[in-house]
Parts: structure tokens; C-alpha cells; sequence
């Protein structure tokens, strides 16, 4: 058999692997203290020192976004965890069963699908308090359910009368051990590039959250917050909004190519 | 098998649609609307040479409340309809008071007599003469007497208004030094019913047209009792969007705008001058005097100490603002005690030392709740984090909306410390520094010191000046002696002026006097 090169695949796990192993060595060290500033070194351009300039306090962009970009990373994985279990969770067990549950969760999934997803995470949020990692997360989380449900449920619903399944109930298998052993492994060609595509729109929803002023608290920094604090200094110091949206899109750009790499791999197989 | 793929890939794509849609709608949302303001500020009419006697003033919100001045609350509509309307006495830019719909006025030695005489042939803006009917119609609205609560509670005092001729003797129950400063209150004619929409008073401007959300125009008054307004006609757009703003004054659709932050002006070219007066507020880090470790003297001093109030001017503020050390701003002049700005300066080891002398040789973890609204106090409290960390004090911003600010910090008092300004709208120290009395309901900051409150109920009867300005001097130099706040600054109020456009007055009060203004020739 002749080998294959996933161009989409290798371009996309270096681009992502070099912004991850930067965020990583963020968490450790950056140049300088992220939110350490200074009068005399206040809007300066990208230079050696400042790699990617300074902001209106005199901070370090190029540490900021280390840091901040940790951030991001931590909220849009987590988000996209609390998304995949319960979405899956959800999803199987509709599927699987169908009938009057399958009709009720849908229906509510619908109903979840239909309101803004954005302002429903603005929701959650001015419920639970503004400023919070963790509220961040939730709100995230809890809007990215319907749409990791309804995949699952219709891979689980293709799934429910296959031959195997069908022999597999023949042989005595319970409901769980079938949905856990039998079905959940022929999922993971549907669902990770699905989790790629979450992991984006979650950088992208948390960089628009702190964009509205409701993601995380200063002087922390993440992407989006960054991105909306530079807006308003765009005309005196460019490179604040530049060097931080390149980051987020060589990121989303990075893990968008993983995703269609792995669904090029995915119909390879098939 | 083929048939089953098409279905993922199409449920993949329909997720993939899902939230793009999420992702990305919110952030294109504030963009497009800012180039959609562009380009309204674009149509606008160009300046020209020959707007000699026409200026557009750009302001930051519409007059959505009432514009019956009695009635009007926000700090916005005050500040523009300052020019229709006049008391029998207004504020001058020094801070003192001079006569106004009254010519002349007298207040007897023992502070229970008011004598007013109105001035001679003043006229509204409809063309009716003022008349004594008129003066007492505008005062008793204000008192409650129409059996609604009163606007202003400390006309309650007055026993008596008896009018003889252009004669008005005013009568008090007890003595009430402010009186003076709420008879700034308009002088309205008595048989007009549509001050809310089309306002009618006796100042150098007169009310001609407003357009929600818009634009507010305004006319000189050509029979105007005192220097007639140098400028024909004044139009007030409503721009919402600083960058809307910035671009109309760079279109020359705008030819000023005040309140804007030197982040803001930097973007300006140089066809501007940035004249900078100050917001008459005192913006300071507020401690919760009741909870711990804020109720005891020494850390609260040693916060004194530990924060550089000219290093937050400088990093925050480009160096725009006025350093203070009380409750007080120097526009007040009267009142002002300079000496008391470098009460502590700053000194980390002092500051130090002051905690470990209180028993946190480790220093401690506090909360700093700021209105995340408010740009200026989210960046002062970045700065503050950043110095206490100097003097091992872990301070965490937790910033809230302003309506949960005004309610659980400032109503409730649930709160370990936050940033905000306070300012006096009436020109009264005594509303800057009486809400500090233990016993006050909007003594947010639970401050406790009966040395404090005896002085502030002094202050309040005295009916000597120069007593009452002593008594507020010491509550001030008590109130930083005790630390009681750490006080940070005046902020800077910057104010975009076009070249050619001279006379710009600032008062110690938030308004805009348009009639001082004048194109150079």
C-alpha cells in the first residue's frame, strides 16, 4: 500500500503544536511578569526588546499573549470537555432508545439551539457573576451541548440496527455495554473533527465574550480580552491588535486544518 | 455505508454552521456598527470658513429624560441645558455665586431672612417679562407644595415667601447655608405646561429644536438680561460611538467635544487644542471601614503609603489628573487643603512596617470590586494591583456591572473595597464630605469617627462662613489623618477644541457654558 502524506493533518498539528508549546512555556516563563508595568516604556512598536510591542500600562504584549493565550487554551478545552460528555452522553442515549425521551430531549435541545448561543452564554453569565474563569466555562459549556447532542444522536440513531448491534443484543450485551463498546468507538470519525470545530468556536466565543467586557477579570489577560482592550488604542498602537488576532487565527487556523485532515482520514478509511 | 457518510457530513456541516454563527457574529457586531456611525458622520456638512456663528458640539448621550429642568436627573442633560436656564442667583466659574433672574439679593445676620430683588425687565424666552408670580411658582414646585414630595428637601425649611413689588423675602424655620446654592434652581413661567419637550427659561440660550437621538439645537436669546451669547446658533449631535466621535471631529462635522481620555485625544491631528479642566470628582480607592483588615487604622495607612497616587496619574492616565489627599478637589478652592496631597507619600517600607505593626507581617489578600463600566477606575485598579504587590498585599479586581455596584457596594455595603469617584453636584462642600458621618445613610464606606461627627454637625449649623470653612478644613485633615480612603485624584476632564474656537470656560460643576464661546477672527 502506498503511503499516504495528510498534508491538512501536518500542517495543522505543527501550526497548533508551535502556538501550544509556546502557551506551555508561557504557564512557566515569559520575558517578562505579564502584568508588571512601566511609565517609561508605555505604547511602544514591536522592537527586540518587546517582540510584539507594549501596551498603554507598558506591558509586554509578547508575555500578555503567552499568558493570555494559556488562557484561552484552558477555557476552550475545558468548554469543549463539558460539551462532548454531556453532548454525548445526551446524544447516545436518544439515539439508542429513541421514542418519547429521544422526543422530549430533542425538542428541548431545539429549543436551546434556537435561542442565540451567544446570548444565552450572556445569560448564564449575568447569573452567575461576571469576571470568573469558571463562569466562563460553564456558560460555554452549557451552550455547546446541543450541538455535540444532536451529532451523537444521529450516529447513534445509524448505528441502533446494524447487523453487529443487532447479533451483539442476540448474544445477551446490555444497553451500556453495547452503546460504550460497540457503538461509542465507530463515533470517534464523526466526533473528532467535531471537537476541533467546538474547539475553535469555543476560542473564538471566549475571545467575543471578553470582547463584550464579560470574560475574565483584569490585569489577567486572555486572547479576547486583549483583542477588545487593543480595539480601542487601534490608531496609536496597531501592532496591540495585530499581534494578538494573529495569534487566535494561527490558532483556530491551526486546529481548523487537524479537523479536516482528520476527516480526510476519516473517508480515506471508509 | 456511502449513504451514511452523506448524512455525517451533512450533520457535521449543519454543527459547523451552528457555530460559526456563535463564534464570530459577535465580534463583526461592534465593527459594523462604528463604520455604520462613519459613515453618517461622513454625510454630515463639512466645515466651512463662514460657520462663524454656528458651532456643533458633540455629546455623548441623548436627553432621554426630562428636559424640565426640575425634573431632569441625568448629569448629561444638566450640563447641556445649563445654557436655557437661570435661578435668581447662578454659579460662576470661580465657584461663587452671582445674582441672576434676581439683581440683587441680601441674607440677614442670622441666616433666617432672604432678601431678593428681581431684576428689572428679564424676560423668558417666549418674550413674557418675569414676573414675582413666576419666582414663586418655580420655588414652591421645587418644595412640595403642589402636595408631591419635595424636589429638593432642604426647601422644607422655608416658613414664609412674601412677595412686595420686585421685593421677595424668604423666611427660614432654621438656618440653611446651602439655601443659596439650591436657588440655582430655574426660574420657569408659571402658566407653561410643556417644559419636558419645549423647555422655556431666561438664559443666554433658548431651546429650539430636539431630534431623539440626534441632535439638540439652541438659538442666542437676543433679549438676554446679562452679556449676550457671542455664538448665533449652537447644534448639539448626539454620537454615541467614541469612535464616531473622533471621526466627526476629524471630518470637522463636530468642533467639540468634552470628556475624553488622552488615549482618545491621541488619535486627534493637530487641528485640535486639548484644553484639560478637571471632573470635579474624587476618584479614590474606597475601603469598607467596618471589615477586616480595613478597621484598623495602621493598614489602612500602610495602603496610603504602599499606592503611588502620581504613578497611577502617570501609567493610567498619561499624566492627566490632579493628585488628592481627601475627600476634597481644588476647584473648591475655599475649602481646599493642598497640604494634605503628600500626607503620605509614597513609601513601600513605611508602608511595610505599618503592617507588620498591625499583624500582617506577610501582608494580606484583599478585594477590589470596580464598575466595569467605568474604563478609568478598571484601569486605576490594574495599576494599584500592580504597586501593592510591592508591600505584599494580593489584591484581585472582581469587577461587577453598575447596577449591581450601586446596589450591593453602594446600597448594601457588601463589598471589601472599590474605585469610584464622588463628586458634589450642588457646589456644596457639604455634600462631599457630610455622607462620611457615621450615622449617614450613604455612608457607603461604614467610615466611624465620633471626632468626625461632631465636627460635621458643627459644620452644618454653623451659619458662619469662615467658621463653617474651618470646621470643613479639619473634617478633611480628620479624614486623612484616619486614612479613611486611599484618595487617588481628580481625573482629568479633556475637552477637544478646534483651532479658532477660543473661550472655553470650565466651572467647578458638571456643565458646558456655551456663551463664553467665540471663532477668533
Amino acid at each position: 500500500m502506498k503511503k499516504h502524506y495528510n498534508g491538512y493533518l501536518i500542517a495543522g498539528l505543527i501550526i497548533s503544536g508551535i502556538i501550544i508549546i509556546m502557551t506551555i512555556i508561557g504557564m512557566f516563563w515569559t520575558p517578562y511578569s505579564p502584568t508588571a508595568m512601566s511609565g517609561a516604556a508605555k505604547l511602544q512598536a514591536p522592537s527586540l526588546a518587546h517582540l510584539f510591542g507594549t501596551d498603554n500600562f507598558g506591558r509586554d504584549i509578547f508575555s500578555r499573549v503567552l499568558k493570555g493565550a494559556g488562557t484561552t487554551l484552558t477555557i476552550a478545552v475545558a468548554t469543549v470537555a463539558i460539551g462532548a460528555f454531556f453532548g454525548t452522553l445526551i446524544g447516545a442515549n436518544t439515539g439508542y432508545f429513541g421514542g418519547i425521551v429521544d422526543d422530549i430531549l430533542m425538542r428541548l435541545n431545539d429549543a436551546v439551539t434556537a435561542f442565540p448561543s451567544i446570548l444565552l452564554a450572556l445569560l448564564i453569565i449575568s447569573l452567575t457573576g461576571t469576571g470568573k474563569k469558571y463562569n466562563v466555562i460553564l456558560a460555554l459549556g452549557i451552550v455547546f451541548i446541543p450541538s455535540f447532542a444532536r451529532l451523537m444522536r444521529t450516529t447513534y440513531a445509524s448505528y441502533r440496527n446494524a447487523n453487529y448491534i443487532i447479533s451483539a443484543r442476540l448474544m445477551g450485551a446490555g444497553s451500556g455495554r453495547i452503546m460504550m463498546i460497540h457503538i461509542l468507538p465507530n463515533t470517534v470519525r464523526v466526533l473528532l473533527p467535531a471537537l476541533t470545530i467546538g474547539f475553535n468556536n469555543a476560542v473564538l466565543a471566549e475571545a467575543s465574550m471578553s470582547f463584550l467586557g464579560i470574560g475574565v477579570a483584569p490585569p489577567d489577560a486572555s486572547l479576547g480580552y486583549m483583542l477588545s482592550d487593543a480595539q480601542g488604542m487601534f490608531s496609536v498602537a496597531p501592532w496591540y491588535a495585530v499581534c494578538t488576532g494573529l495569534v487566535i487565527i494561527l490558532l483556530v487556523f491551526g486546529v481548523g486544518l487537524i479537523g479536516a485532515g482528520m476527516q480526510k482520514q476519516g473517508s480515506g478509511v471508509n | 455505508m456511502k449513504k451514511k457518510f452523506l448524512a455525517t457530513a451533512l450533520v457535521l456541516a449543519m454543527a459547523l454552521t451552528l457555530f460559526a454563527g456563535c463564534g464570530k457574529s459577535a465580534p463583526a457586531e461592534p465593527a459594523g456598527t462604528s463604520s455604520a456611525g462613519t459613515s453618517s458622520a461622513g454625510n454630515e456638512p463639512a466645515p466651512a470658513a463662514a460657520h462663524a456663528d454656528e458651532i456643533n458640539i458633540g455629546i455623548a448621550q441623548d436627553l432621554d429624560d426630562s428636559l424640565d429642568p426640575h425634573y431632569a436627573v441625568a448629569a448629561g442633560t444638566k450640563e447641556i441645558m445649563f445654557n436655557v436656564f437661570e435661578g435668581l442667583v447662578k454659579p460662576t466659574p470661580e465657584g461663587n455665586l452671582m445674582p441672576a433672574v434676581a439683581s440683587d439679593y441680601t441674607v440677614s445676620e442670622d441666616g433666617l431672612t432672604y432678601d431678593f430683588i428681581l431684576r428689572d425687565g428679564i424676560k423668558f424666552h417666549n418674550g413674557d417679562e418675569v414676573e414675582m408670580e413666576d419666582v414663586l411658582y418655580s420655588i414652591e414646585r421645587n418644595m412640595g407644595s403642589d402636595g408631591n414630595e419635595a424636589l429638593i428637601p432642604a426647601l422644607e425649611a422655608i416658613k414664609d415667601m412674601k412677595a412686595d413689588g420686585s421685593k421677595l423675602t424668604i423666611t427660614l424655620d432654621e438656618p440653611v447655608p446651602e439655601l443659596l446654592n439650591y436657588l440655582t434652581l430655574a426660574i420657569l413661567p408659571a402658566d407653561y405646561d410643556k417644559q419636558d419637550t419645549a423647555p422655556v427659561g431666561t438664559g443666554p440660550y433658548k431651546f429650539v429644536s430636539r431630534v431623539a437621538q440626534d441632535n439638540i439645537v439652541m438659538e442666542r436669546f437676543d433679549d438676554y438680561w446679562g452679556e449676550p451669547a457671542k455664538i448665533g446658533k449652537v447644534t448639539f449631535h448626539v454620537v454615541e460611538k467614541i469612535e464616531s466621535m473622533l471621526l466627526g471631529l476629524q471630518g470637522g462635522s463636530i468642533d467639540l467635544c468634552m470628556h475624553l481620555t488622552s488615549t482618545q485625544t491621541a488619535q486627534l491631528s493637530d487641528g485640535f487644542n486639548i484644553e484639560e479642566g478637571s471632573m470635579n470628582l474624587v476618584q479614590a480607592l474606597y475601603l469598607n471601614n467596618a471589615v477586616a483588615p480595613f478597621d484598623n487604622v495602621l493598614v489602612r495607612q500602610a495602603l496610603s503609603y504602599g499606592i503611588d497616587k502620581q504613578g497611577i496619574i502617570d501609567l493610567a492616565f498619561d499624566g492627566f489628573g490632579i493628585p488628592l489627599g481627601t475627600s476634597m478637589f481644588p476647584s473648591f478652592a475655599k475649602y481646599y487643603d493642598d497640604s494634605l496631597t503628600d500626607y503620605y507619600p509614597y513609601d513601600p517600607a513605611k508602608a511595610k512596617e505599618l503592617l507588620k505593626e498591625a499583624g500582617f507581617p506577610d501582608g494580606f489578600s484583599m478585594e477590589i470590586t470596580v464598575p466595569s463600566n467605568y474604563q478609568p477606575h478598571v484601569d486605576a485598579a490594574q495599576v494599584i494591583v500592580e504597586q501593592l504587590k510591592e508591600i505584599g498585599v494580593t489584591a484581585k479586581i472582581n469587577p461587577i456591572e453598575w447596577e449591581s455596584w450601586l446596589n450591593d457596594v453602594y446600597g448594601n455595603r457588601q463589598f471589601q473595597s472599590t474605585i469610584t469617584g464622588l463628586t458634589s453636584d450642588n457646589m456644596t462642600a457639604r455634600k462631599l464630605l457630610e455622607r462620611f458621618r457615621s450615622d449617614m445613610p450613604n455612608n457607603f464606606t461604614n467610615y466611624n469617627n465620633a471626632d468626625y461627627d461632631e465636627l460635621a454637625k458643627a459644620a452644618i449649623v454653623s451659619t458662619n462662613d469662615e467658621e463653617q470653612t474651618a470646621l470643613y478644613r479639619q473634617m478633611e485633615k480628620n479624614l486623612t489623618e484616619n486614612a479613611a480612603n486611599v484618595y487617588i485624584q481628580d481625573m482629568a476632564d479633556l475637552v477637544a477644541v478646534r483651532k479658532g474656537l477660543s473661550g472655553l470656560t470650565f466651572y467647578p460643576l458638571y456643565v458646558l457654558d456655551v456663551s463664553t464661546l467665540y471663532w477668533a477672527e
